[in-house]
């Protein structure tokens, strides 16, 4: 690789960090700050364009695909430098791809979103440094690197969760996305330590140094820790808690639907797009350190792990979608069980299978999201779906698009990149030879998908329009930036099909030929056969269920029919109450505990004062009475009385004094007698 | 040289308290313009310092008191030299905020220089005596101005604070003085020498042993003294009782002093003697001191969460982050080896030292700023939707909440993740249970973000301006080095680095 694609690569990021801190400092008018942004945005697409293109060139080697690795130092400490680098690979050349072009798309979009927002300057600045932190996370070649930005999109989704902070239910969104993201980085950053203390760097690629090839590999994976397990899978599990928590997955999957409190625009490219995915493509970017050990057919207890939690995460986010009725809390139900899709691929292996399902997930959920944003707008700011209706006719470009966005997620067959994402997914979870049972949970979950969003559409699109004020039509600026995505919701998908599985090839460093013949084999028409039925089956349950009443705005036909579990399943199925039962209560207990704690201290420790300053004082007071004071006072007494009886001396009598004076000489001439003697 | 930089700010102090009686108006521009002199007299020791070298520099010896030892050596290496800085720092911080909230009276601001004078001193003193007699007089002022400032009540709070301080002096004399009976010497090169060697633990048991007493609890004994000593004033775990009072009820130019560098005195009587004197008294206790660190960051950082009053929040939060400090010495000291573990959890602690003594101060001086504008009231439920109303005050301070639990890109995360790095390879189980703290300080700022800067302004609430242009001078200094070491530490490692290299050489790596 030509040693320029590094370089530009690790300028990426820097234009949309450089806008962010030209927006902060400057206090540019709406426009300029605007044009900041996107200008920002376009150099870095430029570059993402060029880095794409150097990775599709390079092409491969026997090892793998090339990569263009640059590495600087951040610091010296001691003796031992502190190395940090970026990569320009296929994995990332695509991500960065992928973030720069959905980034443009929904900067644009949010010109006509944030319209009337009187902190528009703010929210691109704030949109631009969440840009440049998410570009740098999938540049970078160092765990440490990767954890930085990492945190720092973690700062960025905060800022714009909270971006309107007056809420309190923004406010309190931000927080604990915040928290409950931190919650898994702790994990990440054990992991982190860990792996610099076993093998001495913190770089992925170093030319046969860095922690993901052979030699660290080997190594980890041949040492145990408590319980026999492989080092390498203490270490994966521990990076994968970071994973879970940035992608939402089970059971740290709490935040993303409340996340939902922050503009449109920052849940289609945050909350959908792209930071949800950084764990998943964590997983994939050191995928060689979590099937580190496996024998042939590539399970490793790590893997294990991530399939099941894909699979599980995938399953709960379409059940609990199927029971909302905000627009953006159902799509962040189902962002978070697509997400789990990508891990349970991911988890049996298929990395191109997961991160193409990401990549296709992008674009269609960023499309979903905008359209949503665009109905939200089009309807005053109603997002409850039970308030819509009938907009087909009042916004039909909306309606397109949208539905091209819904078929794509609910996989409708051949034309809809989903359809292929899907399918290779499910692919690979049946070939798992682990268990069969995450393949069915995600057939079920796919199922759901279908039947929810078919749901949706009902309630927003079809029927009559059930809210207050006329709904109307957005501005091009909000409509014409989905038109790409749409177009590449349809079109990506010809990039994996069965016949040409031109990305896995990509990402693998190979060439692939393309055979059409390869979508007639009976194990490629039976999963298309397979697919295309779920679609199917989801999509006329959810029509035979709210078809016919899709006019009233009364109860749900489910909750009519299934009282009690769709109430469940509206609350989210308890977990954020199990929390609050749970680990809230014991912090709150840890932290009266303390202060109670701190108080007995200090009473301790002034008992002891007082009764070490009581002794000392004890002690001054008895020497002082019987040493000092009564000592002095018997001087005193001694001097007083002797001076009284002197005083009684003075009587003024003569012939008193004249005989003292007598005795006097009398004494002294005895004296001098005695000394001549 | 170092006998200058003492005395820059005494002059000052003097000036300030005999001015003329016209010059009220003009004193806090004096004291802050004598401790700005004494700022830019150590950036010039430290354009002439060599950082490449571990030796003392600036070395001034002269004799003091024969009969007993005590000679006047003023010293410099990169950790003096970098607490010599903080110190420049943080004392015009102070004072600058003390002058934004309206300290005119001369005692006081001749306080705070004498202060800055006497750190001067206990930061590069090379023997005992001098140096302890520097340590203990710089409880004078402090308690004077926690008292002159603070209200009647505060006598409690002062006064634990003094009597526990004096207790841990008291306690560090007798054992120094069992020290010099031993070895003879109060001088900090010798001290360390001898207890490399292990000479010294000799020394002290046989000189200190009785029929009741083995050399080895004697020697423990003399180790224990300077430890309680030491310990009072970080503070560590369970002895840090009297710090959330002190600095509550001390006013906050006072806070951001005992926070910004009087703390750090007991760090860097930790690396200059504890460490270096006495490493098999180390190496001994070093699990229960360990588990002691962990429990100061935790227990501090859960404490910090039940608090009410921000001071008391931010007091807490800064005993946690103190406790990293400790975590990573204790962790250095001992003798497993790990490649660079022993310069990272050193390098860590220093830069860690720096960087609290920056963030922690702007902290309190942030409170302060909010305690101005409400009229004493510092509940965290008096507030709300102050971001609405004051966005620039609340943008800096949230950089000092960020910085402060760690966020990657602000110093405290350097500091914080040398340290990890360290603790991890020496004492990997203390290193897990401590990352704790980091969910605790996150926890601590998102809950003052919550509660203060977020939602909806009370519609009754007093109007809150937002900074004036004296107070964004004020903090901008600190939020900016926030910044600037965070991207790029390195300025900062290089000035202890040899020294690091030096002391991490004793103990195998």
């Amino acid at each position: 690789m030509e040693t320029w694609i590094p370089w530009l690569t690790a300028l990426i990021p820097l234009p949309p960090l450089a806008a962010a801190a030209a927006i902060l400092f400057l206090h540019p008018c709406r426009r300029p700050a605007a044009a900041l942004a996107l200008a920002g945005q376009a150099l870095s697409l430029l570059g993402a364009l060029a880095v794409f293109g150097g990775a599709l060139a390079a092409g491969g080697t026997e090892g793998g695909p090339v990569r263009g690795l640059l590495t600087f130092t951040w610091f010296t400490h001691g003796d031992t430098a502190l190395p940090l680098g970026v990569a320009a690979d296929p994995l990332g050349a695509s991500m960065l791809l992928m973030i720069t072009f959905v980034g443009l798309l929904i900067f644009i979009h949010s010109i006509g979103y944030m319209r009337e927002d009187p902190r528009f300057a703010r929210f691109f600045c704030f949109l631009s440094l969440f840009s440049g932190a998410m570009l740098g996370v999938v540049a970078a070649n160092s765990l440490l690197l990767l954890f930085i930005c990492w945190e720092l999109v973690g700062l960025a989704s905060y800022l714009l969760i909270g971006f309107w902070f007056q809420k309190p239910s923004a406010a309190a969104a931000a927080r604990k996305a915040f928290l409950t993201t931190r919650v898994g980085d702790l994990g990440l950053f054990l992991g982190l330590l860990w792996i610099y203390k076993e093998t001495g760097t913190l770089l992925f690629y170093d030319g046969g140094h860095g922690l993901l090839e052979q030699s660290a590999l080997t190594s980890l994976a041949g040492q145990t820790v408590a319980g026999g397990m492989a080092l390498s899978t203490a270490v994966s599990l521990l990076l994968f808690c970071g994973a879970v928590g940035k992608s939402g997955q089970f059971p740290l999957h709490i935040w993303l639907p409340d996340a939902m409190e922050g503009p449109t625009p920052v849940s289609a490219l945050i909350h959908a797009a792209t930071m949800v995915a950084a764990g998943v493509y964590l997983v994939a970017r050191v995928f060689p350190l979590f099937a580190a050990g496996a024998g042939g057919d590539g399970v490793t207890t790590a893997l294990t792990v991530v399939a099941w939690t894909g699979a599980v995460t995938a399953l709960f986010g379409a059940v609990v979608a199927v029971a909302q009725n905000d627009i953006k809390r159902i799509l962040a139900y189902s962002t978070v069980s697509q997400l789990g899709f990508m891990m349970l691929a991911l988890g049996a292996g298929g990395v191109a299978a997961g991160i193409f399902h990401l990549l296709a997930h992008a674009f269609f959920k960023a499309l979903l999201f905008l359209g949503a944003g665009s109905v939200i707008h089009g309807c005053g700011h109603e997002q409850d779906i039970r308030k819509m209706g009938g907009l087909r006719k009042t916004m039909p470009v909306t309606f397109i698009l949208y539905g091209i966005g819904m078929m794509a997620l609910a996989g409708f067959p051949f034309l809809f990149s989903g359809f292929w994402s899907k399918e290779a997914i499910l692919v690979e979870a049946f070939a798992w030879p682990v268990s069969r049972i995450p393949f069915l949970l995600a057939l079920a979950a796919a199922v759901l998908t279908a039947f929810y969003m078919t749901r949706q559409m009902i309630y927003v699109f079809l029927g009559t329009w059930r809210g207050k004020d006329r709904p109307h039509e957005s501005p091009r600026v909000m409509t014409l930036p989905l038109v790409p995505l749409a177009a590449g919701a349809v079109l990506l998908g010809f990039l994996a099909t069965p016949a040409w599985p031109w990305f896995a090839g990509f990402l693998a460093g190979e060439a692939v030929a393309f055979s059409p013949g390869a979508l007639f084999t009976g194990k490629s028409l039976a999963f298309m056969a397979l697919s295309i039925l779920v679609a199917a089956t989801g999509v006329a349950a959810g029509w035979l269920v709210y078809a016919r009443s899709p006019a009233s705005t009364a109860e749900d036909p489910l909750q009519t029919r299934f009282p009690a579990a769709h109430r469940a399943v509206s609350r989210r199925l308890l977990v954020d109450e199990f929390y609050e039962r749970t680990v809230l209560r014991l912090q709150s207990a840890g932290e009266n505990g303390c202060a109670r704690l701190d108080g007995v201290l200090r009473r301790v420790t002034d008992g002891a004062g007082a009764v070490l300053s009581r002794g000392l004082g004890g002690l001054a007071g008895l020497l002082d009475r019987s040493v000092l004071n009564s000592g002095f006072d018997t001087v005193c007494q001694f001097l007083r009385a002797g001076t009284a009886w002197l005083s009684s001396l003075h009587q003024g009598r003569a012939q008193n004094y004249l005989r003292f004076v007598g005795i006097g000489m009398v004494v002294l001439l005895l004296f001098y007698a005695w000394l001549q003697s | 040289m170092i006998t200058a930089l003492i005395l820059i700010p005494l002059a000052a102090a003097l000036c300030v308290a005999l001015a003329p009686s016209g010059w009220e108006k003009r004193l806090g521009g004096l004291a802050l313009a004598g401790s700005l002199a004494a700022l830019a007299w150590s950036g010039i020791l430290w354009i002439g310092f060599d950082a490449a070298s571990a030796a003392p520099q600036f070395v001034e010896a002269r004799s003091w008191i024969p009969a007993v030892g005590g000679e006047y050596i003023l010293q410099m290496d990169g950790i003096s030299l970098l607490l010599v800085l903080l110190t420049g720092l943080v004392v015009p911080f102070s004072l600058a905020a003390a002058l934004r909230s309206g300290w005119q009276d001369r005692i006081s601001l001749a306080m705070i220089l004498v202060l800055q004078s006497l750190l001067y001193g206990c930061f590069t003193a090379g023997n005992f005596l001098l140096w302890f007699l520097f340590w203990e007089l710089t409880l004078i002022p402090a308690y004077l101005l926690i008292k002159l400032r603070g209200g009647p009540e505060e006598t409690t709070a002062a006064m634990r604070f003094m009597v526990m301080t004096l207790v841990g002096g008291v306690a560090m004399l007798a054992a120094f003085l069992g020290l010099y009976a031993a070895a003879g010497t109060f001088d900090f090169l010798r001290l360390a020498e001898l207890g490399r060697s292990g000479e010294l633990t000799a020394a002290v048991g046989a000189t200190l042993s009785t029929n009741w007493l083995s050399p080895e609890t004697a020697a423990a004994l003399v180790f224990g003294g300077v430890l309680l000593g030491l310990a009072v004033k970080v503070p560590m775990w369970p002895l840090h009782i009297w710090l959330p009072d002190a600095y509550e009820k001390a006013p906050t130019a006072v806070s951001m002093l005992l926070t910004g560098i009087l703390s750090k005195m007991g760090i860097y009587g930790f690396l200059r003697i504890l460490v270096p004197v006495f490493p098999d008294q180390l190496e001994r206790f070093l699990t229960p001191l360990l588990w002691l660190a962990v429990a100061t960051i935790v227990l501090a950082a859960l404490a910090a969460l039940a608090q009410r009053d921000l001071k008391r929040m931010v007091a807490y939060s800064s005993i946690s982050h103190l406790g990293y400090c400790l975590l990573g010495l204790f962790a250095a000291a001992g003798t497993v080896t790990a490649a660079s573990g022993h310069s990272a959890a050193l390098s860590g602690v220093l830069l860690q030292t720096f960087n609290h003594g920056i963030t922690a101060a702007a902290l309190f001086c942030f409170v302060g700023f909010l305690e101005n504008r409400s009229g004493g009231v510092r509940t965290i439920d008096a507030f709300g939707g102050l971001r609405s109303a004051a966005p620039v005050f609340c943008g800096l301070m949230g950089v000092a909440l960020f910085a402060s639990l760690g966020l990657p890109g602000l110093n405290g995360f350097v500091g914080e993740f040398l340290i990890f790095k360290g603790v991890f390879s020496l004492a990997p189980a203390a290193a897990s249970v401590a990352v704790l703290g980091l969910l605790g300080a996150a926890l601590l700022a998102m809950k003052v973000m919550l509660r203060v800067f977020h939602g909806p302004l009370p519609p009754e609430s007093k109007p809150f301006p937002d900074l004036t242009a004296g107070e964004k001078l004020t903090v901008l200094p600190a939020v900016a080095l926030m910044v600037l070491i965070g991207i790029f530490p390195q300025p900062v490692l290089t000035v202890f680095n040899a020294a690091v290299v030096q002391l991490a050489g004793y103990f195998g790596s």
